[in-house]
């Protein structure tokens, strides 16, 4: 058993950090030229702590597996980034954010952490401010805010719908102004196939160069995650194609705990999927709910009239629609938190009155007839033209006229790899930021707080907490690559990639991908509970005998290879989605994004069990990598200064 | 949403590394849903390949929202195909018709030389960027953020500019494969702001000088490369760029 120490720094809440900065080791310019630090990801949190490293005089060595650190999936964020900046004078401070994100969590995350990523938050607009990020601006010339769900005061900042675009374009610049300088080494279409572990710590990695197949091998004083979530272990989701697991994975089999891997967002408002050969599925923003009604039909014949193409959606008078996030949710309505208005959708369309011509008939509308009524057609346009565009590229329907469909779609993992107060997992020398630790956001993340983590672990926490290891580590020279470990690894992935290519069965990786999704998405997705997460635990081990057996990885691993690289990605899924639903099957509560119904109230609420489960689960790996086994480790959570609420929707507070 | 389909015929670009000399392949593909976007389809025309034994396209792809800027193919003679304001992976196949033959090629530049099929080497772009295209601020040590005030018609110009996904497909589809618009996006978008005019002379310089160097061509105000950006980047930034880049040049 691991022992999982956190190393909150003493003192107040409000002192920690302080507290922890001016007592941590350093390491002085002179011997940061010695040290070399790889970092694996270009993501927001990647790409800032690259630079932010180099900028203090560390050597690091870059790693993305697209052809550019631009594209990561990064991105992809849209609505914006919250920051305690109290701009709009409407009483926000680090402590109202810092509460907002810890209730919003529902009480699973770290106080120590979460308080210290409210404090940095500043930090954080500002140094993008400096870089040239064009956020949003008054009249006036100062920044523009809005509000987001689950909050009382507007603390976004963002740059039209692609805030998480110009974030990155400015984390990717300054880690560019390295790259001239000559501090950072770029890999672009490079991945990450093993760490190398010498002496219990971690020095290096093993990737894979997507073009020519070279296997190599890359020593560093220290090793960083920044791989991101592994929401495409169900298929689809709103993550890009090629955004994986195996990264942290890999680490997770060497030693590194893997923390509440139940913890997965689903988000409310997505085109729903329209057929077999969908390859991803593609957000709406939340911000529609603020002028969308949220319905279905009342009558299970109108849906199934109007999946059928009978009816129009036009035809339902009022009278037969059901608004049913205003009827169970009469305080909050169609804004209520991403989990609550997932499981609502879910709720309705298992009574048959879901929308869309797919095999699943899951969908439901959000209809802007009502705001159009109010408000006119051309406040909507300008609100939401961009969006309305969009959806009518992308399904041929022009939601000024018929109304949006809309179902919840995987788009965030909260969990992942643990990490202590600084942000080291439990392999010495192994950071995680961003998406990829287990982090802030307990079992549910605020819409606007990813790239706020991101950005804080990566230009501001990071960069200091790394020197507290490297400071004691300054004398050991680089570690020869011919070195047993490193040998041993190498051969390990070696091994793995002839193991994949001479199965030679019958069917493409995503058939067994698409298969393994639809397990998880209907019995470890939106609701589980206990007979279908031991009929999924199952399913999963059954399917992955499969794969093993029948999947055919064409062509040879000496150059491009993309089934090849899909292959290596979805064999670590595998394992991974077992341990979520082990995870989820042991977790005997309902707490944010995790709700098993068996744990409701009388009013269908999910029942969270503090006295029973508010720790994070860190399960450590002791399978033998035929037969996947986990041991379970609890940090317990403790809140010194923090009322524990119930979260509550349905009245105001 | 009606699951109509369609069959075509394809004409694909195969081409097995930088030195090869490539050519046209033709497959046919039936039953293609109107509703999947183009690189579904190309999915599945692989998936199609595969299960008969043949080598799947190469292509580059990642977001499939259309931001990252990944994709990148030639389609019927235009970048990202025949919808405009749109990157490949928004492109629907219901913009297609019946019995239709669909042509898709890489992009065709000197400075993205084609690594596979439909996949080409972009890299020289990040390196215009890794020349200047950028503020030369440490983390750390930034005022706060609201300290000058930009008037909003600036800011949002300058974001305008900045929307640019680095796709290349100004590049691909300029006659003199120029990066013009590329550099003048990002020039623009810096140079408007008051935190990136304190090096705007130097960064001009340097994005102009490293992209001669690689092999892009010159501007001739031809406009192919505003009417194919999926961005709608406009060429007045070419303009705003030559005003940069000229004054840097007379008065240093």
């Amino acid at each position: 058993m691991i022992k999982l120490d956190a190393k909150i720094p003493q003192g107040r809440l409000k002192e920690k950090w302080t507290n922890y900065k001016e007592n941590q080791a350093l390491v002085s310019p002179a011997n940061k030229r010695k040290l070399d630090i790889i970092v694996v990801g270009t993501g927001l949190a990647g790409a800032s702590a690259a630079a932010t490293l180099a900028e203090l005089g560390f050597n690091v060595k870059v790693f993305c597996y697209q052809d550019s650190p631009r594209r990561a999936h990064s991105v992809a964020a849209q609505g914006g980034i919250n920051a305690a900046k109290n701009y709009q004078n409407d009483g926000d401070s680090v402590w109202r954010l810092y509460y907002d994100t810890i209730k919003g969590g529902d009480y699973r995350s770290r106080e120590a952490n979460v308080y210290r990523l409210a404090e940095v938050s500043s930090n954080i607009i500002d140094q993008a401010v400096a870089q040239g990020v064009p956020f949003a601006r008054e009249y006036g010339g100062l920044l523009a805010n809005r509000s987001f769900g689950g909050v009382l005061v507007s603390r976004t900042f963002y740059a039209r719908g692609q805030t998480g675009q110009q974030l990155l374009l400015g984390a990717y610049q300054a880690l560019m102004r390295q790259v001239n300088l000559g501090k950072i080494k770029l890999y672009p279409r490079t991945e990450m196939m093993n760490i190398v572990i010498i002496d219990g710590r971690a020095r290096g990695i093993i990737t894979r160069n997507l073009i020519t197949g070279e296997i190599q091998r890359h020593f560093g004083h220290a090793v960083v995650l920044a791989t991101g979530g592994y929401g495409n272990v169900y298929y689809l989701s709103t993550n890009a194609m090629g955004s994986n697991v195996s990264a942290a994975w890999k680490a997770h089999k060497k030693g590194a705990a893997f923390a509440n891997p139940a913890f997965v967002q689903i988000h409310p408002t997505a085109i729903p999927q329209h057929g077999e050969y969908q390859s991803k599925l593609t957000l709406m923003s939340e911000s529609l709910r603020n002028d969308g009604r949220v319905w279905v039909p009342k009558k299970v014949e109108d849906a199934k009239a109007i999946r059928e193409g009978r009816k129009r959606p036009e035809d339902i008078p009022d009278e037969d629609r059901d608004f049913y996030l205003e009827r169970m949710y009469p305080a909050y309505g169609n804004l209520v938190p991403r989990d609550v208005a997932a499981r609502a959708a879910k709720k309705v369309c298992d009574e048959g009155r879901g929308i869309e011509n797919n095999p699943t008939h899951e969908g439901v509308f959000l209809d802007f007839k009502y705001a159009i009524e109010r408000l006119g057609r051309k406040v909507i346009e300008e609100r939401y033209g961009n969006l309305f565009e969009m959806y009518e590229k992308i399904t041929g329907d022009n939601p000024y006229e018929t109304p949006m469909k809309i179902y919840p779609a995987v788009h965030y993992t909260m969990g992942g790899l643990w990490v202590d107060y600084e942000l080291m997992s439990t392999i010495p020398g192994l950071f995680v930021i961003g998406e990829a630790n287990f982090s802030d956001h307990g079992a549910n993340r605020l819409g606007a707080s990813a790239l706020m983590q991101g950005l804080a672990d990566g230009y501001f926490i990071l960069p200091y907490t790394i020197q507290n290891y490297l400071a004691d580590q300054i004398t050991v020279k680089p570690i020869e690559l011919s070195h047993p470990e490193f040998e041993k690894a190498e051969k390990e992935v070696r091994d793995h990639i002839k193991h994949l290519m001479s199965i030679n069965g019958k069917y493409s990786v995503d058939h067994f991908h698409r298969q393994l999704g639809r397990i998880m998405w209907n019995k470890v997705g939106i609701v589980r509970n206990a007979q279908g997460l031991k009929e999924a635990i199952d399913e999963i081990r059954a399917l992955r005998e499969e794969f093993w057996k029948n999947v055919r990885v064409p062509g040879t691993a000496d150059g491009i290879n993309v089934e090849l690289e899909k292959a290596n990605r979805v064999a670590d899924f595998f394992e991974l989605a077992e341990l979520m639903a082990i995870d989820a099957l042991h977790r005997e509560e309902s707490c944010g994004g995790h709700f098993r119904e068996e744990y409701q109230t009388e009013e269908g609420e999910p029942l969270r069990r503090d006295d029973l489960f508010m720790y994070v689960a860190a399960w450590e790996y002791k399978g033998d990598g035929q037969k996947h086994e986990w041991e379970l480790n609890k940090e317990p959570l403790v809140y010194e200064e923090t009322p524990i609420k119930v979260r509550n929707y349905k009245v105001a507070k | 949403m009606a699951n109509k389909t369609i069959n075509i015929k394809l004409r694909v670009w195969r081409q097995n590394g930088p030195h090869d000399k490539g050519h046209f392949e033709e497959y046919e593909l039936n039953n293609v849903p109107t509703a999947a976007s183009f690189l579904e389809m190309m999915d599945l025309l692989n998936e199609k390949l595969i299960s008969e034994g043949k080598e799947p396209v190469a292509f580059d792809h990642d977001c499939r929202e259309g931001i990252c800027g990944a994709c990148s193919m030639y389609i019927n003679g235009r970048a990202h195909g025949p919808a405009t304001g749109v990157t490949t992976c928004q492109l629907h196949m219901r913009l297609f018709k019946d019995g239709e033959t669909i042509t898709v090629e890489p992009w065709r530049a000197k400075a993205f030389p084609v690594i596979k099929d439909l996949m080409v080497d972009r890299s020289a772009l990040d390196e215009i960027i890794k020349a200047g295209g950028y503020i030369s601020v440490n983390t750390g040590g930034a005022p706060d953020a609201n300290t000058i005030p930009i008037p909003k018609d600036v800011a949002s110009r300058a974001f305008d500019a900045a929307n640019c996904i680095g796709c290349g497909a100004c590049v691909a589809t300029c006659k003199n494969s120029s990066a013009m618009l590329f550099v003048a996006a990002k020039v623009s978008h810096l140079a408007l702001l008051p935190q990136g005019q304190v090096e705007a002379k130097e960064r001009v310089k340097k994005m102009i000088a490293k992209m001669d160097e690689l092999g892009f061509g010159s501007c001739t105000n031809t406009g192919a490369c505003e009417v194919e950006c999926p961005k709608g980047i406009s060429i007045a930034f070419i303009a705003k760029l030559n005003r940069e880049y000229l004054n840097a040049n007379l008065m240093p």
